[in-house]
């Protein structure tokens, strides 16, 4: 009842072909937008700015990322750090060596390193299903840390491996609060996250799921192989490079490889399947559940166990806790948040009806 | 050219080690579909499992059955409270269940016996064998009697009987095997548990080579590699494909790694078999993906 | 429809329910007479697959629930029996698409549908060679693997499966589905073959109604979730309603568009 859809004609095709066409759904984003970009940022603090929303929006974005390859094209990829580093190591050598660049050109710069080498490891998707691909991309994962930590070029000769990131200026104002970031950050993810909503909308969104739900038969009627797959894996490293450089420019301060670890891969990994693959609003989801979980278990356990184990089989504690929440919401819904999110939305609209 | 020689066997042996942790991802792949993430921990578990038990007094022989007993437990639990619930779900989900399970079971672990490393000691003499003028571990020709007894007794099961074939076609379709009166329960049961035991032989192996600590999950990352070059569902691909990566990994890091200033262990196993993939996408012996339009 | 002899297979007013929101049958009742073929008739989405995964319990692998009524397999309630004790009891499914184990060779997978039976050998392969008897084809390509086999082959070793069970009754989900016509009718001369000389009892959900209503004694049309007619086959076959809108049959001349809109025969069974 709530969510009836009864009364809402589409007189032209502009209407008709617009990413919320359910007035409901378009009221709920401008709610979280105005929310997001106007409420926010005057009545937060610093902690929630720098350690709860900056990476919760980066790691939605790389988790868009993802989404796009794996969710949408079928190539499963567990290398996703390794070009998010690339994206890192791409904008801090781009503005440590070209005179004058600025910040935002940097971030596109790593982009497009990123897509580069996603290209070339996505070669072997041509030849490659399933989770041979899966263990094939680990090579990708692997080699990346190795070259950005043993040819010291990459870091700038510096001592300790460590690269502090360079001052974001843009017309004289410099993002170095906690508030300016948030807002840098929530500004490139909805806008790469809108870009993302349509492309899959789009005739190579849907050449991606065609690929990936029967690729044989995708080739038989016409999708050339060769640039779907690798324009996936082009695209799909594009999101994730310009992530990793926000992770290291707003979100770290610092330019690392250890950021970027097969820790970090499983954890993308882990966002878009408890969020949903396959959708946008997924990636958004898992990010949510990645971000916050952590902190209300750390809650929990302080308080509940206050003083009675040590801190080591409280770190355990907790994540046994994970593992089990994960086996969890898979078995719940093996579909994802999205997909719970679907079906509450499909029960309002029968409301109060059950069924 | 002894050198060499010496390098190649020890090599070899030492993928005969990654094998037996493949082998533990095979079986369960080949009866289920599902790519077991977890058999690091599980072999962790299972050495912790045995070293604290050794530990307490038991003698030897009590304790190996004991933490047989702990292992077969370990996948019953896991059979019933994961894999049940989760049948006929894509592979990805399971697998990603796996990776939560792998979570769990170190954590488990861990809080169960404590996180210090432990030595282990199998009374196995490592007093070097010298086969005219290359000196041979005799630990490492241990691990590869046993690794060869597993994969002949794992061969002969999964081919010559009735619940082998039952499960190779539960690992084709789970929901045809159900239709057929496959009880995919018992199915399940019986094949995590015969993967705690393969594991619970790498662990010791493994265990007395590193000692026992968190470091053992990370053979996981190596058994990889010799999964793809020898095919997710291949017992003996598990050992060719262990011999094939160990030598050449052992080899690359010797005679190839001083150009790069070494530390490309991590990523050359990887690359070759990336390489292999190319030429065989399946693996060297993996089934072939058989897909109709 | 009065019950002729025995049943073997009572289904009694099922409601099921799919990821809880889902309705999909609202209220279907059947009867399945021991010996007899049944044949469950209606379009796509009409719920007959999901009519046979009730009775044979493969519905929560699917996140369905049966949520009212009761399904009785010779007068014991089958609901809430496992999938593998069905098969013991009786009933098997072919699914719909085949699903053979592609990896395995033809004969293994007929080997796997006598899992459930604790005979010696010798009996499993006096069994496997009568159901090549019935499925020459299979014979020949006894030990090539599943995958590699033509839709024929497997439709026919997906049957060759469920009779290795020695089933009392075998659901057959669309086994036209995807074969050439001359196939159709050699399959299906085969379940009668089956029937007859065999004694087991077929409760076929099928699209091609043309071919199920020739070859089965009972029919029950679904539509959208619910019977909205039964009878027997023959009767069914001359019923006006069922010829249009399910054989193609129409009566009369030639229409024109305005009279066809007009004349039409409305479905008016529709709620």
């Amino acid at each position: 009842m709530i969510y009836r859809e009864t009364g809402q004609y589409k007189s032209n095709y502009g209407t008709d072909e617009q990413i919320f066409p359910i007035r409901q759904d378009r009221i709920g984003v401008m709610i979280i937008l105005a929310v997001a970009y106007l409420a926010v940022p005057f009545i937060g603090n610093d902690y929630w700015f720098s350690a709860i929303l900056i990476p919760f929006l980066v790691l939605s974005l790389a988790a868009i990322g993802l989404n796009l390859l794996t969710g949408y094209a079928g190539q499963l990829s567990l290398g996703s750090a390794g070009f998010m580093a690339v994206g890192a190591f791409a904008a801090y050598n781009s503005m440590l060596r070209i005179e004058g660049m600025p910040f935002l050109l940097g971030f596109i710069l790593a982009g497009l390193s990123a897509a580069a080498v996603g290209i070339v490891f996505g070669l072997p998707s041509l030849r490659v299903k399933g989770f041979y691909l899966a263990a094939a991309t680990l090579a990708s994962q692997f080699f990346i840390e190795w070259v950005l930590t043993k040819f010291p070029w990459f870091t700038n000769y510096s001592a300790s491996g460590v690269i502090t990131a360079q001052k974001m200026v843009l017309f004289g104002y410099a993002f170095d609060t906690p508030v300016s970031r948030y807002v840098l950050t929530l500004v490139i993810v909805t806008l790469l996250a809108l870009v993302a909503k349509n492309l899959v909308r789009t005739r190579t969104g849907r050449d991606w799921m065609a690929i990936r739900d029967m690729d044989v038969a995708a080739e038989v009627i016409g999708i050339p192989m060769l640039k779907t797959k690798l324009l996936a894996f082009a695209i799909s490293s594009f999101y994730l490079g310009v992530a990793g450089a926000l992770w290291a420019y707003c979100y770290l301060g610092t330019v690392e490889p250890q950021a970027f670890e097969l820790a970090r891969s499983f954890q993308l990994l882990f966002i878009i399947i408890i969020g949903g693959m396959g959708t946008i609003v997924g990636a958004f989801f898992g990010a949510a559940f990645i971000v916050f979980f952590p902190i209300f278990l750390n809650l929990f356990t302080s308080t509940v166990f206050a003083g009675q184990l040590d801190p080591g089989m409280l770190s355990h504690l907790e994540q046994f806790v994970f593992g089990s929440l994960i086996i969890f919401f898979l078995i719940v819904e093996p579909l994802g948040l999205a997909r719970l999110w679907q079906l509450g939305k499909q029960k309002l609209r029968l409301w109060p009806f059950p069924h | 050219m002894l050198f060499f020689i010496e390098v190649l066997i020890g090599g070899l042996l030492a993928g005969v080690m990654y094998s037996l942790v493949a082998l533990g991802f095979v079986l369960i792949y080949k009866a289920s579909g599902v790519l077991n993430f977890a058999q690091g921990s599980m072999v962790l578990f299972a050495a912790l499992s045995f070293v604290s038990i050794l530990a307490m007094g038991v003698p030897f022989w009590l304790a190996l059955l004991l933490t047989l007993a702990i292992m077969v437990l370990l996948g019953v639990v896991i059979e019933k409270v994961v894999l049940r619930p989760l049948v006929n779900q894509p592979q990805i989900t399971l697998f990603m269940a796996t990776i939560g399970l792998s979570i769990l079971i170190e954590a488990l672990g861990q809080m169960i016996w404590g996180s210090q490393v432990h030595g282990l000691d199998l009374g196995i003499n490592d007093i070097p064998f010298n086969f005219y003028g290359v000196f041979i571990s005799q630990f490492d020709l241990f691990a590869a009697g046993c690794a060869a007894v597993l994969v002949a007794g794992l061969s002969l099961f999964f081919h010559k009987t009735k619940i082998g074939r039952a499960l190779r076609a539960v690992a084709d379709d789970h929901q045809a095997a159900m239709s057929v009166g496959i009880p995919l329960k018992h199915v399940w049961t019986v094949v995590w548990a015969a993967a705690g035991f393969v594991a619970l032989v790498a662990g010791l192996l493994w265990g007395s080579r590193l000692g026992v600590q968190f470091a053992l999950t990370l053979v996981v990352l190596k058994a990889l590699p010799v999964l793809i070059l020898g095919g997710f569902t291949s017992i003996p691909g598990a050992i060719i494909g262990g011999l094939i990566i160990g030598a050449t990994e052992k080899l690359a890091e010797v005679f190839i790694g001083p150009y790069f200033g070494g530390g490309i262990e991590n990523w050359f196993p990887y690359a070759l078999a990336l390489v292999f993939l190319l030429i065989r996408p399946d693996g060297l012996f993996g089934e072939k993906h058989i897909e109709r339009v | 429809m009065s019950v002729q002899g025995n049943s073997i297979l009572t289904v009694n007013n099922i409601e099921v329910i799919y990821n809880r929101v889902i309705l999909v049958l609202k209220g279907v009742s059947l009867d399945v007479p021991e010996g007899k073929i049944v044949a469950l008739l209606g379009a796509n989405g009409a719920g007959k697959t999901t009519t046979l995964k009730a009775v044979s319990n493969l519905l929560r692998a699917e996140r369905g629930d049966v949520t009212k009524g009761s399904i009785e397999f010779r007068g014991k309630r089958v609901d809430k029996m496992t999938p593998p004790e069905l098969v013991k009891q009786g009933v098997i499914q072919v699914m719909e698409g085949r699903r053979c184990f592609a990896h395995l060779t033809v004969e293994e997978n007929l080997l796997t549908g006598a899992y459930t039976r604790k005979v010696s050998r010798a009996e499993i392969k006096r069994d496997l060679e009568r159901v090549y008897a019935y499925f020459l084809p299979l014979k020949e390509r006894r030990n090539s693997q599943a995958g590699y086999t033509s839709g024929g082959e497997q439709q026919m070793m997906a049957i060759g499966r469920a009779l290795m069970a020695q089933p009392a009754m075998i659901l057959l989900d669309e086994p036209s589905m995807g074969l050439a016509p001359q196939l159709v009718e050699e399959i299906f001369e085969i379940v009668r073959d089956l029937n007859q000389k065999e004694k087991v009892s077929f409760l076929l959900a099928e699209q091609n109604t043309n071919v199920a209503l020739r070859f089965a004694d009972f029919g029950y049309i679904l539509e959208n979730g619910r019977v909205v007619m039964d009878g027997k086959a023959a009767d069914l076959a001359a019923n006006e309603d069922v010829k249009e809108f399910y054989l193609g049959i129409s009566s009369g001349a030639r229409k024109s568009f305005r009279d066809a809109k007009h004349y039409r025969r409305r479905k008016r069974w529709l709620a």
